[in-house]
């Protein structure tokens, strides 16, 4: 079976090396657009193709796959992508377990892969690859962005927690990089878990000061609500995955006043990010979150390389990817040397516009930040 | 820990505890009296939900919400036995987990067609928002204490309907031998449909109960359907006690689990080693609360002996 495999690869190889002229760039999307997890996918989706369709270039054509946010589909589909779609870059993936599937093999067959959100510690250290892109961020960069914050903001004893899982102690870890104090609490939950009544009377039992949480998805949202009807009312901060626009309709006003961290809001102020926020809201009828803004960048980064270089030529490409010589709706964007983004983190406030909820940027938490696996890569 | 952190717990555990049996008696009523595995329980839990939330939407009544997600989980209880169920009662128990799970995948794509990838938004009503302080200076939220009234009085409820009432006794019979009560000239399929409708709409109150507090989004019904089924394997097949007290078994070892073995650990490790080793074997407690069950009553609590 792998012989046949190898032998079905040399050959397509073979092929499409065969007209060796510039044809287009084809991109296979493999995101989640079924199941619990569909809201992040729709938007980084629905950003990607906002750009490619403001480029309106013939030469580009994207594949969009649903993975059902399982690894094994995930895999399948990428397979699929490079052999029988020819694909020339792979994006989409949104949960890192699902990337560290895919990423490694498309990226040593010679495929780039620019990642829309997804970017686990390996990938940005020692398991980094000089095709693999990371538009979004280092997974850990809300999380220490949130410990500075809090380290600024002058508590002493926050409480801590996080889900069980490898992204829940990478945050954790995260978090404690920038903030060294004492701790009231941490706590690791069950991953799913979607009843906090009893980490919350541990917190209220604590004498805590603020509340730092990660819990992606509806595990947030759960805890957010229980949360503001416990009564405890302590200050929380968290990274911006539980506050984001796709999130805060369903929590409500329990979010207001929440401090969270984030690469990007929607009230950023540059040309760019206006135009996106405003195009995004006509065409889909809903406000973009980060999601959507990462998928448009991404979109915008890959047609920046399209104007440089062929896809055919692997490292003009790749120089082009490099530059990032792109209008992101972040303001200033450029990669480090491990192809992660070297950008400011900042501090978002869960505000009531007229009857929508949406975040407000009050501060800077971190300026240039780049990662903390950076040295441990060699390309 | 103190002793009020201690209480507190205590009724978070009954809570979780009262939930879980509002899931567990359906699956366990339908187990018993018609020996099908429904894993399409939880997807009721998810329909009951979102039917709430879109009324509450609506109407701004948590109580109008309560009623539609009663009426919305038992009506597509009885369209999915009538339509799809009926058909699996003779097959054997692969052929039920296969089609049923299909259902799930049919009801959850249906629910994120109609209401969107998004979550939804549902509230706590205001006059059951916020913490109350109970006797000795405990604050807890008023809105838990509300859930474990309902979920009390909906179990006296069902005693009382399985012990009492005319249908009760034909559930009863029907547990004990199908073809003899079909042979006493019971109408057999209205007993099924009813007793599918009534287990469907217990879920469905559970979803929209829980969804307040919750997140209502697609695929919420899985995570609680796998303990609902270890509460009826605890309590026994078939056995509304056994569900009663196997969920509250199941909720406090839970609440409980999650909250003392960190400390436990606490004392001879670092705090976020003892976090995290604490939380990995409290996620494990339930299942070996099962085992330890199985192995000394192989049928359950309340199981009849096999």
């Amino acid at each position: 079976m792998k012989m046949v495999k190898l032998a079905a690869l040399a050959i397509a190889a073979g092929l499409s090396a065969a007209p060796g002229l510039a044809e287009g760039v084809k991109v296979g999307m493999i995101t989640t657009l079924s199941g619990g997890g569909a809201g992040l996918g729709l938007d980084a989706r629905d950003g990607f193709m906002l750009a490619v369709k403001q480029a309106g270039r013939s030469d580009l054509e994207v594949v969009i796959e649903d993975d059902q946010r399982k690894p094994e589909i995930a895999v399948q589909l990428a397979d699929k992508m490079i052999q029988s779609d020819k694909v020339d870059v792979l994006t989409g993936i949104i949960w890192s377990n699902l990337a560290m599937a895919v990423v490694p093999a498309a990226t040593a067959q010679g495929k780039f892969y620019l990642s829309v959100n997804a970017a686990p510690a390996v990938l940005a250290g020692k398991g980094c690859h000089k095709n693999y892109f990371a538009v979004s961020y280092q997974n850990d960069n809300l999380h220490e962005g949130a410990g500075a914050y809090v380290t600024g903001a002058g508590y002493k004893k926050p409480f801590i927690l996080a889900p069980n899982y490898p992204a829940g102690k990478d945050s954790l870890t995260g978090f404690k990089r920038f903030y060294t104090g004492e701790l009231a609490g941490e706590i690791y939950t069950k991953l799913g878990q979607t009843d906090y009544a009893a980490e919350i009377a541990q917190i209220r039992a604590s004498g805590a000061d603020s509340v730092f949480f990660f819990l992606p998805g509806g595990m947030g949202i759960s805890f957010m609500k229980q949360y503001a009807d416990s009564g405890v009312g302590l200050p929380v901060v968290g990274p911006a995955f539980s506050f984001d626009q796709g999130i805060l309709g369903a929590v409500g006003e329990a979010a207001l006043g929440v401090k969270n961290t984030s690469q990007w809001g929607k009230d950023l102020d540059n040309a760019a990010n206006k135009a996106f926020v405003e195009t995004f809201s006509a065409e889909y009828g809903r406000l973009p979150s980060l999601y959507a803004a990462q998928g448009f960048d991404t979109a915008n980064l890959l047609i920046s390389a399209m104007d440089k270089a062929d896809v055919k030529d692997a490292d003009a490409f790749r120089a082009a990817l490099e530059a990032a010589d792109f209008a992101s709706v972040r303001g200033d964007f450029k990669f480090g040397p491990n192809h992660h983004p070297i950008q400011d983190i900042y501090v978002r406030e869960v505000i009531k516009e007229g009857d929508v909820i949406t975040n407000k940027i009050i501060g800077v938490a971190l300026e240039d930040r780049a990662d903390a696996y950076a040295a441990e890569c060699k390309m | 820990m103190t002793i009020l952190l201690f209480v507190e717990q205590v009724l978070n555990g009954l809570q979780f505890g009262v939930m879980l049996f509002l899931m567990a008696a359906g699956l366990t009523l339908v187990f018993g009296v018609m020996g099908l595995i429904n894993l399409a329980h939880g997807s009721l839990y998810m329909v009951g939900a979102f039917a709430a939330a879109a009324v509450a939407g609506w109407t701004g009544s948590f109580g109008l919400a309560l009623i539609a997600a009663l009426a919305a989980a038992a009506a597509a209880g009885a369209l999915i036995e009538l339509v799809v169920i009926r058909r699996l009662y003779a097959r054997d128990h692969l052929d039920q987990v296969l089609a049923t799970f299909a259902l799930i995948l049919i009801l959850s794509e249906g629910t994120r067609w109609v209401f969107g990838s998004f979550p939804l938004y549902l509230d706590v009503p205001v006059y059951l928002s916020g913490p109350v302080t109970l006797p000795g200076g405990i604050q807890y939220p008023l809105y838990r204490l509300a859930i474990i009234a309902v979920g009390l009085a909906v179990a006296a409820a069902l005693f009382a309907l399985i012990a009492k009432t005319r249908l009760g006794i034909q559930i009863r019979a029907g547990e004990a031998d199908r073809e003899m009560i079909a042979a006493l000239g019971v109408d057999i399929s209205k007993l099924y449909t009813a007793v599918f409708a009534l287990g469907a709409a217990l879920a469905g109150l559970a979803g929209a109960l829980v969804g307040a507090i919750q997140s209502v989004q697609v695929g919420m019904g899985e995570p609680v359907l796998i303990l609902a089924f270890v509460v009826v394997v605890i309590g026994g097949i078939g056995s509304i006690k056994g569900a009663f007290v196997g969920a509250l078994l199941v909720g406090m070892t839970d609440t409980l689990g999650g909250v003392l073995l960190p400390q436990v650990f606490g004392l001879v490790m670092a705090p976020s080693e003892a976090a995290a080793l604490g939380a990995s074997l409290s996620s494990m407690s339930i299942y070996i609360l099962m085992a330890a069950v199985l192995v000394v009553r192989p049928s359950g609590l309340f199981g009849a002996a096999a």
